[in-house]
């Protein structure tokens, strides 16, 4: 029963840089439909168990497992790396941090959307460009901006972009990077609202790496809190950020008002 | 006598202040409590003592040093002291519904969607669901022109009333309600008293702590303390 097996499984996943360590014996699972957040600060390994979670890294030791849509599982690690690129194109999404890193600056908006389908077979170019506007749409950017480089857009509307072009092709696990930093906070809220209405509406599932636990609090189903490239504490957000067990857990959420 | 729905056994809390000097502070010691279908449990303690501590710990909330918390859940029985999150996530969504004095949601959402989302969890068409949501909120007397924009700006009593439509919009079987009346008027109040006891007349296994007495005296079926004790 495919319900049963996790989407995505790590086990002992280290990733060491000579004596520095990126992250240490990090296990998890993700199940399908759920939102798993990362906390922790600047440092504590976040961002290298994301790549190594999404193929981007390789760890030093431990095994990423993944359940592709016919119920098959396959180890991440030992892809070669023309099946990790097809997966990457066709299962997985990721949204950068910096926009900028998400997007291509040479072409339009609606290019930035329609050519992730291309990628992955679409040709028609009528129904591209509607698919392209019914994500602006979702994504509330005005369809007269389409043919706009994504340079003349706000930062916020280039994250939405950005957001816009990573789940057209309907991917079924999204890797997030600090998806909210630097974001106004009328502009957070809008994407908080999107993505968790994606991740509702599509049954996406979904590895948020962020530093704020308020955002953790609407999105996330479940937390890790990581320090120095471990695993800490780990439950259901609410138990975490409402009864921290770790002194380190403790000490991040008496730091912050009100997540 | 039916099978209680809610079964605490030797239940022990005690938060240790990290940032505190590693304070520790013992607030549960060995609760134990059960709760068969159709009661509604007031728990009578002065505050401090721990009620809202056992609800949220009933909730797996708060997690527990020791002690039993079984649940009767799918036909089958959950503790929700030992279980995993993805069981505590199942027994959240189709068996326990919890009403809190805060309301915490994504700004932005529209007061509607936020109460139908219990019953959008549980399975529920968006269809049904609204017709239920909407029939819910005219019960509480919110007024239709707020119920597109998100509660985020509502008054107190306003934003209690979205927290009770979220909690009593599913027909959950074991409810807790951490006082449900709190910045209610009195016309709030009373509906309150009617949404208890139709839930209880469908079967729901209640424990609330309520600090209105009127309202704890129309509701309650039985008062305890946290040491066990029977109160009046």
């Amino acid at each position: 029963m495919a319900a049963d097996v996790p989407l995505l499984r790590a086990r002992d996943v280290s990733k060491l840089y000579g004596a520095r360590v990126g992250c240490r014996d990090v296990g998890l699972d993700l199940w399908p439909g759920e939102v798993l957040g990362i906390v922790g600060e600047s440092g504590s390994g976040k961002t290298t168990l994301l790549g190594c979670l999404s193929g981007r890294l390789v760890p030093t030791s431990g095994s990423v497992e993944f359940m592709l849509r016919d119920g098959t599982v396959v180890d991440v690690l030992q892809l070669s790396e023309p099946a990790l690129r097809k997966l990457a194109r066709t299962d997985w999404g990721v949204v950068h941090q910096n926009p900028r890193d998400g997007l291509r600056a040479g072409v339009t908006a609606g290019a930035n959307v329609g050519e992730r389908l291309m990628a992955l077979g679409a040709r028609h170019y009528g129904r591209i460009r509607a698919e392209a506007l019914d994500w602006l749409d979702r994504v509330e950017i005005d369809r007269g901006r389409i043919d706009d480089w994504p340079e003349t857009f706000s930062s916020g509307m280039q994250q939405r972009l950005q957001i816009a072009r990573t789940l057209v092709t309907r991917p079924r696990l999204v890797f997030m990077d600090e998806p909210t930093g630097g974001l106004d906070v009328s502009v957070q809220a809008r994407l908080l609202d999107l993505v968790r209405g994606l991740t509702a509406d599509l049954g996406l599932s979904a590895i948020i790496v962020t530093h704020d636990l308020a955002v953790t609090r609407l999105l996330a189903h479940r937390l890790l809190v990581m320090r120095g490239g471990e695993v800490v504490e780990s439950g259901l957000t609410d138990q975490v950020l409402d009864d921290p067990q770790h002194p380190y857990t403790q000490l991040l959420v008496s730091s912050v008002l009100q997540p | 006598m039916t099978e209680p729905a809610l079964v605490v056994e030797g239940l022990h809390k005690t938060f240790t202040l990290h940032t505190q000097g590693g304070i520790q502070l013992p607030v549960l010691r060995g609760v134990d409590l059960t709760v068969h279908p159709g009661e509604c449990v007031a728990l009578m303690d002065p505050s401090g003592s721990g009620k809202s501590t056992l609800l949220r710990a009933i909730y797996a909330n708060y997690r527990p040093q020791c002690g039993r918390i079984v649940v009767a859940h799918d036909g089958g029985r959950m503790d929700m002291a030992g279980a995993g999150p993805r069981e505590l996530l199942a027994v959240r969504r189709r068996t326990i519904g919890y009403v809190s004095q805060f309301l915490r949601v994504i700004p932005r959402v529209p007061t509607l969607d936020v109460v139908i989302e219990p019953l959008r969890a549980f399975g529920m068409p968006r269809e049904a669901a609204l017709e239920r949501g909407r029939a819910l909120l005219e019960r509480l007397r919110i007024p239709e022109r707020l119920w597109s924009l998100s509660p985020v700006t509502f008054s107190g009593g306003e934003q209690q009333r979205v927290n009770l439509a979220r909690g009593f919009i599913a027909d959950f079987p074991i409810l807790l309600l951490d006082e449900p009346s709190a910045s209610l008027d009195s016309a709030g109040r009373a509906i309150v008293v009617e949404l208890i006891r139709d839930a209880r007349k469908r079967g729901a296994a209640i424990v609330g702590a309520f600090h209105d007495r009127e309202v704890r005296e129309a509701v309650a079926t039985r008062a305890v303390t946290l040491h066990g004790e029977e109160a009046a």
